[in-house]
């Protein structure tokens, strides 16, 4: 079946650079056509020219970015992981702390940001807290939930087995919890993301080193729209680059097993 | 020697729905004994009752009542579930070793046993095979070597074959009786299947519903091992049409009407 496995690699990779390319030509041919200018919307052209001007001064902020929500995602997985297994450890402990972890997710992360930029001196580490608590959830909800997730005929079974606690936690619930704890993985990999950038317009400068927030803010003050728009375009893409390789690790750990990772043969 | 006895044990769930009346009942070592009945008769409550999976309400379930402690090691019990209840994660040796591994059993010596246990089951090839990757009926092998690994002297099976075809169903019944024979096993099966029933049973315990208790009992004299032969006999098919009369009248019989049977 080769010709189906080519128009499944088309439609999957074909398909969307297909669309990206004409949405770029229509806005060029509308930015140029009704000479838009520059300073409201630049043209893609334009956008790459400044891409590759201001690398230096882009791709120190990206990196900065980028160290945040790495820090912040391995800080929500450790984090909302342990948490995870306390939860599930029994219901008492889970009904008297999930609220919490709610009550964690639904504040504004721009509405506590500044307290803890204040508490803590290091803007760095006041950042990575920030876009922990943003990141933290969907792992700690979903990695409770696949913990909980076990097959009801295995359960007998280890029980008829006599597992002990320990065993039936790593041989039956950690592989059960798997699937859904990737599901909240790459959700929280955009959320890290997402809290580095807004934890970074709530704080402003970090003295020496700044992120793309920081050189969105400051382009948006100077008019310097082409710049602002380059710094956008590195936080997307950076949030693409996250998910797929969030998807990566959940395929490369699930392909033997779970349906969601399985391609038909 | 006694393998299973069980004295009026009843069950009523926490939700105050009565499972089974109090039931007594003996089966004797070497038998293959069979429970059928309408669904919702008990028939699993019963089965996991005597797995310990879950405690009478009153009455008493005793195992190898008379056994001495030193022919201990003889005394093992196994479990072949409804569904497979594979884990989709692990290969099938893994699978089968389970019980071992959770039983701390070493590396080299639980992948020997597990190998001749699917030897039994003629999965020999398929030992690095994911679940996902085997028909139904194999998952059901893999199931049934990961019960024989541990070298159980009593197996309860829950309707393992109900979810398979016909044909795989007769082919596994018959390698079923092979093992049985050979292994010096005492087996305990549900079905919903009076021809089932009637191939495999040396004894047939017919059940009724709503709660549920023992109707009527049928032996069934043929030796083993039977074969397409039998399934084609007159005392087959008179065996057959007797256990429907029978499961007919249990799935009828009212409420209260238990000296009817």
């Amino acid at each position: 079946m080769k010709r189906s496995r080519a128009t499944g690699l088309a439609s999957r990779y074909g398909a969307p650079v297909a669309v990206g390319v004409l949405l770029l030509g229509l806005w060029q041919w509308a930015v140029t056509a009704y000479a838009v200018p520059s300073y409201l919307i630049p043209s893609p052209t334009l956008v790459a020219r400044t891409l590759v001007n201001d690398w230096t001064l882009l791709s120190r902020s990206l990196v900065f970015t980028l160290e945040i929500t790495l820090a912040a995602l391995a800080a929500a997985v450790i984090l909302g992981v342990a948490m995870a297994f306390v939860f599930v450890q029994n219901r008492v402990i889970e009904a008297s702390l999930f609220p919490y972890a709610v009550l964690l997710q639904v504040t504004p992360i721009v509405a506590i940001a500044p307290l803890i930029i204040i508490w803590v001196n290091d803007t760095r580490i006041a950042l990575v807290i920030c876009a922990t608590i943003v990141a933290l959830f969907p792992v700690v909800s979903n990695t409770t939930l696949g913990l909980r997730s076990i097959d009801a005929g295995l359960a007998d079974l280890f029980r008829l087995y006599g597992a002990s606690r320990w065993q039936t936690l790593v041989r039956l619930r950690v592989p059960s919890a798997l699937p859904y704890f990737f599901a909240g993985l790459r959700i929280s990999a955009g959320l890290a993301l997402i809290g580095a950038v807004v934890a970074e317009f709530v704080a402003g400068t970090g003295g020496t080193v700044s992120g793309l927030a920081y050189q969105i803010l400051l382009s948006g003050l100077q008019l310097n729209v082409p710049r602002l728009f380059a710094a956008l375009f590195l936080i997307a893409l950076t949030g693409i680059v996250l998910s797929t390789l969030t998807a990566w690790t959940a395929r490369l750990a699930l392909r033997h097993w779970h349906e969601s990772e399985i391609k038909d043969d | 020697m006694t393998v299973i006895q069980i004295a009026s044990a009843d069950k009523v769930f926490d939700n105050g729905v009565r499972a089974l009346e109090p039931i007594s009942l003996a089966v004797r070592e070497g038998e293959l004994a069979t429970l059928i009945g309408p669904s919702g008769c008990g028939k699993s409550t019963l089965l996991r009752l005597i797995a310990g999976l879950v405690s009478p309400s009153s009455g008493s379930v005793r195992l190898w009542p008379d056994a001495q402690s030193n022919d201990e090691k003889r005394r093992r019990l196994d479990f072949v579930f409804q569904s497979p209840t594979l884990m989709a994660w692990s290969d099938v040796e893994k699978n089968v070793r389970l019980p071992l591994d959770l039983a701390g059993v070493g590396r080299t010596e639980a992948s020997r046993r597990a190998g001749r246990a699917l030897m039994l089951v003629g999965l020999q090839d398929f030992r690095h095979a994911y679940p996902r990757q085997l028909s139904g009926g194999m998952q059901m092998r893999a199931s049934i070597a990961r019960a024989l690994v541990t070298d159980p002297s009593l197996l309860l099976m829950d309707e393992p074959f109900g979810a398979l075809d016909e044909i795989t169903r007769a082919r596994l019944d018959d390698e079923l009786t092979a093992l049985w024979t050979k292994q010096a096993l005492t087996i305990l099966f549900v079905t919903h299947s009076v021809y089932e029933a009637v191939f495999l049973s040396t004894r047939v315990l017919v059940m009724s519903a709503r709660p549920g208790r023992i109707f009527a009992e049928v032996a069934i004299g043929e030796t083993h091992p039977r074969g397409a032969a039998f399934r084609a006999s007159e005392a087959f098919a008179r065996h057959c049409a007797r256990l429907s009369e029978l499961l007919a009248a249990a799935s009828k019989a009212p409420v209260g009407a238990k000296d009817a049977a």
